[in-house]
C-alpha cells in the first residue's frame, strides 16, 4: 500500500505540492482530480521519484522509499503522451522493463503477446510507434507499464491526449484491464469522466492540497465545499431558503445550514401542471441547443436562475412560465 | 456532367500536370543558384580541374598509370598511413573527451556554463599555424610540459589535432544533448531503468546521429589538417595535405600531387555523402524543446573531471604561448612585441603590424563574398520543393556547394596559380584572388550554420503571412529575415575567423608584398633565431586575440547550434 505523507514540493519557493497526505491501499485505484495548475502531476512526479520533495515521504508498505531513485521504486509511470521509444518497435517498447532484467527472450515475448492481446493490440508486434493511432499508442504505453509488473501504476492523465469517443471507451477498457490484473494504481487527471470511469476513490486536488478524498460515489453526492461541487459538475450552490426549496422539490428532508448543489442534468423543465405544493415554477429566461438536448435557463420562484434540461416533449421559448422536476440522486450535499 | 466526387474527366491528365510542376520547380531551385554555381565553378571547380589536370594528363596525354605508380611509392604509402592513423586517434580522443564534456556542458548548471562554452568555440576557429605554435611551444625542451619529451613526436601532432576539433564534438553532441527530451529517460527509469540502464537503451539511441555526424566531421578536419602538421610534423611527420604542399611548392612534383589530390577528394567526398546521411534528420520544422539543465550531481563526478581536463589541454597550449612570447632568455620582456611593427627587413618585406592590416582587409572581402554566396545557396537548398526531380537538383547542389570542404586548400590555391594566371582570367595580381579564395574555404561553414535555421522555418508561417496581404518582399522580411538575422552574423564571424586563419590556400597565392598574418608567422618560423621565434609568437598572440574577440562577439549571438555540425 501507497502511504504519502505530508509531501511538498516548492519550485522557487512556491509550493507547487503543498503537504499531501494520500493512501492507496492494494488493488485499488485512485484518482486524484483537479484543474490544470494545481500540481497534480507534480505530485504523482514526486511519487515516481522525478522530482525531489522538499518535505514529506512516500512509503510502500512500510519502506521509506523517499530518497530511493526511480528505478528501484518499482512504481510504472504511463505518460500523458504514451513516450513510446520511437526506436524501437512495439515488442521491444512492451518487453522493455523484462528484457532490462534479463528475463530469457521465449518469456518475454510470450509475456509481451500476451500484455497486447490483453490492451486488444494482437499482431501490433512488430509496428514502429510512428505507424500507430493516438489511442494504439496509449494502450502501447499501457501494456508497456503492465509488463514492468509495477507494485503500483502510475497515470499521467492517461487518456487526456485521446478525442472524445475514444477517450469514453478506452476508460472502460482500462478499468477493465485494470480490475483484471488487479493492479494498485494512482491516477491524476483533469478530467472527471475519466475519474470516475476508472477510479475506486477520488481525492480532489486545488492549488496543491488534497481537499476532498473518498469513494467516488460519496465525493460526487457529497462534495466537501461549494468549489468542489462547482468542479464537480454542480451549476450553482444554493444555501437556505433556496436550498430548503430546492430539497422540497426533491422529497428530501432540510435541516438549517444545508447547501445543496445542482446539475443542470437534474433539472427538467415541463410545462406547468396543477399547482402542487412543493414543485419548483418559474419562467424561462433564455433556450439552447447541446448535444444532450434542450438547454433551459430558467428564473425559478424563491431560488433564483437556474441551469436544467428541456424534459420529454418539451418545447418552449423565453417567457414562458414553467414547472422543474428535481432528480433527488443528482443533488449534492455540500459541506461546510 | 457534375462536377462532384468521382469525376476524372474533367481533371488535365495527371502525367503531365506533375511534369509541368516539376519543370517550374526545378528551374525555381536552379534559377537562382547560377551565380553562386558560376563562382564556385571558375574559382573553385577549374583551378582543382587544372590542378589534376597537370597531374594526370603531364604531356597532354592521359597517363592514369602515372598516378597508381605514384601510390606505389613507399614514402606515399606511408603518408596515406600517417594520416589515416593520426586521424583516427585523433578523432577517438576527441569524441572520448567531447562526449563527456558535452553532457557537462549542456545538461548541468553551474555559474560560469556560458563563458566556458564560449571558450570552447574558440579553438574551432583558431588559425592553425598558430594552434601548431603553441602546441609545440607548450612541448618544447625549455616548454611547461618538456619534460614529456614529446617534442617532434606524433604525439603533438595528436595534441594538436584534438585541440581544434574537440569542441566540433562538444558543439554538435552538446546541441543535440541539449534537445533530447526528458521524458523517454524518465519513462525508461520509471519502468526500472538504471541510470546505466537508460544511457544504454534510450540516450545513446538518440544520440548517436549526432556522435557518428561530429566524428566523421573531426576525421574530416584531422585528414585535412594542414597547418598543425606542418608545423608540428617536421622532416618525419609528414600528411596528405601537407605532403600535397611539399610536392608542389618544394618538389615540383606536380604528378605525385595531384595523384595524392585525387585519392584525398574521393575520400573525402565518400565521407561527406556518409555524413549527409547521418545529418538527415525526418523532419527539420519539428521545434525542438531545450532540456532545463540540472544541479550537478555526485554521479557526475567523473564527467566533470574529463571536462575539467578537457578545459586543461585547451587552455594550456594558449597560456604557454602567451608566456613564451613574452619571455627571452629566462626574463620578461616585450620585445617581441615591439618587433611586430619594426621589422622590414629582408625575411618580412612588411612589418608584421602590417600583415594583420592586410589580414584585416582581406577577412572583410571574404566575409561578404562567402556570406552573399553562402544566403543564396542556404535559401536555394532549403526550398520546400515537392517534385522528385526537383528534389534530386537540389541535393545535388547542397553537395556542390559543399565541394571546398573536401578538397584541400594547398590543391585548391595552387590550382588557383596555375589556373588564374591568363586571359580571360588573369586574376594573380588582383587583390581580390585571396579573399575569393578564402571565402570559398568558408563557404560550407556559412552554408552550414545558415541552413539549419532557414530549414526549421515552418512554411506555414510564410503562408499565414501570405493569407493576411503580405507579398514576396514582405513574407521574406517578416518570416525569413526575422529568423535568420542572428544566424548571419554569427556566419559572417565565422568568416571572418576563418578567413583570418586560412593558410593551405593562402601561403600560395598571397603577393611577398602583400603577407597576411599566418603566412608572416609560418615565415618567421622558418628561419632560426630567438627572436624570429619569439616575435612568430607575438604575432600568434596577437591574431589569436582578434579571432577570438570575433568568435566571443558571434557566441553572444546565441544562435542556436552554432558550431555544429
Amino acid at each position: 500500500m501507497l502511504d504519502v505523507r505530508g509531501l511538498t514540493v516548492a519550485f522557487d519557493g512556491l509550493p507547487a505540492v503543498d503537504a499531501v497526505d494520500l493512501s492507496v491501499p492494494d488493488g485499488e485505484v485512485l484518482a486524484v482530480l483537479g484543474p490544470s495548475g494545481c500540481g497534480k502531476s507534480t505530485l504523482l512526479r514526486a511519487v515516481a521519484g522525478l522530482e525531489r520533495p522538499d518535505a514529506g515521504t512516500v512509503t510502500w508498505d512500510g519502506d521509506d522509499l523517499t530518497r530511493t531513485p526511480t528505478h528501484r521504486r518499482g512504481f510504472a509511470l504511463m505518460f500523458q503522451d504514451g513516450q513510446l521509444f520511437d526506436h524501437l518497435t512495439v515488442r521491444r517498447n512492451v518487453g522493455y522493463a523484462q528484457r532490462l532484467r534479463r528475463v530469457d527472450r521465449a518469456t518475454v515475448r510470450a509475456e509481451v503477446d500476451a500484455l497486447l492481446r490483453l490492451v486488444g493490440l494482437e499482431g501490433y508486434a512488430d509496428r514502429l510507434p510512428r505507424t500507430l493511432s493516438g489511442g494504439e499508442r496509449q494502450r502501447v504505453a499501457l501494456a508497456r507499464s503492465l509488463a514492468a509488473a509495477p507494485r503500483l501504476l502510475l497515470l499521467d492523465e492517461p487518456l487526456s491526449a485521446l478525442d472524445a469517443e475514444l477517450r469514453i471507451r478506452l476508460a472502460a477498457d482500462l478499468r477493465r484491464i485494470l480490475r483484471d490484473a488487479a493492479t494498485t494504481a494512482l491516477m491524476v487527471t483533469h478530467d472527471q469522466d475519466e475519474a470516475f470511469a476508472v477510479a475506486d476513490r477520488i481525492a480532489v486536488m486545488r492549488a496543491g492540497r488534497i481537499v476532498q478524498e473518498g469513494p467516488t460515489a460519496a465525493v460526487w453526492s457529497a462534495p466537501a465545499d461549494p468549489w468542489t461541487a462547482r468542479f464537480l459538475g454542480c451549476s450553482e450552490v444554493l444555501e437556505g431558503d433556496a436550498a430548503a426549496r430546492v430539497l422540497a422539490a426533491a422529497g428530501l428532508p432540510s435541516a438549517a445550514g444545508d447547501r445543496v448543489g445542482v446539475r443542470p442534468g437534474g433539472l427538467r423543465v415541463a410545462a406547468p401542471g396543477p399547482s402542487d405544493g412543493d414543485r419548483l415554477r418559474g419562467v424561462v429566461v433564455a433556450v439552447g441547443l447541446t448535444p444532450d438536448g434542450r438547454h433551459v435557463r430558467v428564473d425559478v420562484d424563491g431560488v433564483g436562475v437556474l441551469d436544467a434540461l428541456g424534459g420529454p416533449g418539451w418545447t418552449g421559448e423565453p417567457g414562458q412560465a414553467v414547472d422543474v422536476d428535481v432528480d433527488p440522486v443528482t443533488l449534492a450535499r455540500v459541506g461546510p | 456532367m457534375s462536377a462532384g466526387p468521382g469525376t476524372v474527366a474533367r481533371r488535365p491528365p495527371v502525367g503531365r500536370r506533375s511534369a509541368g510542376i516539376a519543370v517550374a520547380e526545378v528551374a525555381r531551385v536552379l534559377l537562382p543558384a547560377l551565380v553562386p554555381v558560376a563562382v564556385v565553378g571558375v574559382f573553385f571547380v577549374l583551378p582543382v580541374a587544372a590542378m589534376l589536370q597537370r597531374g594526370v594528363w603531364p604531356d597532354g596525354s592521359f597517363e592514369p598509370g602515372a598516378v597508381l605508380d605514384v601510390l606505389q611509392r613507399p614514402r606515399t604509402r606511408r603518408v596515406l598511413w600517417f594520416t589515416v592513423w593520426s586521424s583516427t586517434a585523433a578523432t577517438t580522443i576527441a569524441v572520448g573527451l567531447g562526449l563527456p564534456a558535452a553532457y557537462v556542458l549542456h545538461r548541468l548548471r553551474f555559474p560560469g556554463r556560458g563563458v566556458i562554452r564560449a571558450a570552447l568555440l574558440v579553438p574551432f576557429v583558431l588559425p592553425t599555424v598558430v594552434v601548431g605554435l603553441a602546441v609545440r611551444e607548450l612541448i618544447s625542451t625549455s616548454g611547461p610540459l618538456g619534460f614529456l619529451g614529446l617534442d617532434g613526436s606524433a604525439a603533438a601532432i595528436l595534441i594538436g589535432l584534438v585541440f581544434f576539433n574537440v569542441s566540433v564534438v562538444i558543439r554538435t553532441v552538446g546541441v543535440a544533448w541539449e534537445g533530447l527530451d526528458r521524458r523517454p529517460a524518465e519513462a525508461a527509469a520509471a519502468l526500472g531503468a538504471s541510470p546505466v540502464q537508460v544511457l544504454r537503451t534510450v540516450t545513446w539511441p538518440a544520440l548517436r546521429p549526432a556522435v557518428v555526424s561530429a566524428a566523421s566531421v573531426v576525421f574530416l578536419f584531422c585528414a585535412t589538417a594542414f597547418g598543425v602538421v606542418l608545423v608540428l610534423g617536421g622532416v618525419r611527420y609528414s600528411s596528405v595535405e601537407t605532403e600535397i604542399y611539399l610536392l608542389t611548392a618544394d618538389l615540383f612534383d606536380l604528378q605525385a600531387a595531384a595523384a595524392l589530390s585525387i585519392v584525398q577528394m574521393l575520400a573525402v567526398i565518400a565521407l561527406l555523402v556518409v555524413v549527409g546521411r547521418l545529418r538527415r534528420v525526418p523532419d527539420p520544422t519539428v521545434r525542438r524543446s531545450v532540456a532545463a539543465a540540472a544541479r550537478p550531481q555526485r554521479r557526475d563526478a567523473p564527467a566533470i573531471a574529463a571536462t575539467l581536463l578537457v578545459l586543461g589541454a585547451v587552455a594550456l597550449p594558449i597560456l604557454a604561448l602567451v608566456l613564451g612570447s613574452l619571455r627571452r632568455d629566462g626574463r620578461w620582456t616585450l620585445a617581441h612585441y615591439e618587433a611586430l611593427s619594426g621589422r622590414g627587413d629582408d625575411l618580412l618585406a612588411v612589418p608584421v603590424t602590417e600583415a594583420l592590416a592586410n589580414s584585416l582587409r582581406i577577412a572583410v572581402d571574404a566575409t561578404w563574398m562567402s556570406l552573399s554566396l553562402g544566403l543564396v545557396v542556404a535559401v536555394v537548398v532549403t526550398r520546400r520543393v515537392r517534385s522528385r526531380t526537383a528534389g534530386r537538383v537540389r541535393a545535388v547542389l547542397d553537395g556542390f556547394f559543399m565541394l571546398p570542404l573536401g578538397v584541400s586548400a594547398v590543391t585548391l590555391g595552387f590550382g588557383f596559380l596555375i589556373a588564374l594566371d591568363e586571359p580571360p582570367l588573369d586574376l594573380r595580381s588582383s587583390p581580390l584572388l585571396v579573399p575569393i579564395a578564402q571565402a570559398l574555404v568558408a563557404l560550407p561553414l556559412v552554408v552550414r550554420t545558415l541552413v539549419p535555421v532557414l530549414a526549421g522555418i515552418d512554411d506555414r508561417q510564410r503562408q499565414a503571412a501570405a493569407s493576411l496581404g503580405a507579398g514576396p518582399w514582405r513574407r521574406l522580411a517578416t518570416v525569413d529575415l526575422a529568423v535568420v538575422w542572428r544566424p548571419l552574423l554569427a556566419a559572417a564571424g565565422f568568416a571572418f575567423a576563418v578567413s583570418l586563419g586560412e593558410f593551405g590556400a593562402t601561403s600560395f597565392i598571397a603577393r611577398p608584398t602583400e603577407p597576411t598574418m599566418p603566412v608572416v608567422i609560418y615565415r618567421l618560423l622558418g628561419h632560426p633565431g630567438a627572436l624570429n621565434y619569439g616575435t612568430a609568437m607575438a604575432a600568434a598572440v596577437v591574431l589569436a586575440g582578434v579571432t577570438a574577440l570575433v568568435i566571443l562577439a558571434v557566441e553572444r549571438l546565441r544562435v542556436p547550434g552554432v558550431g555544429a555540425w
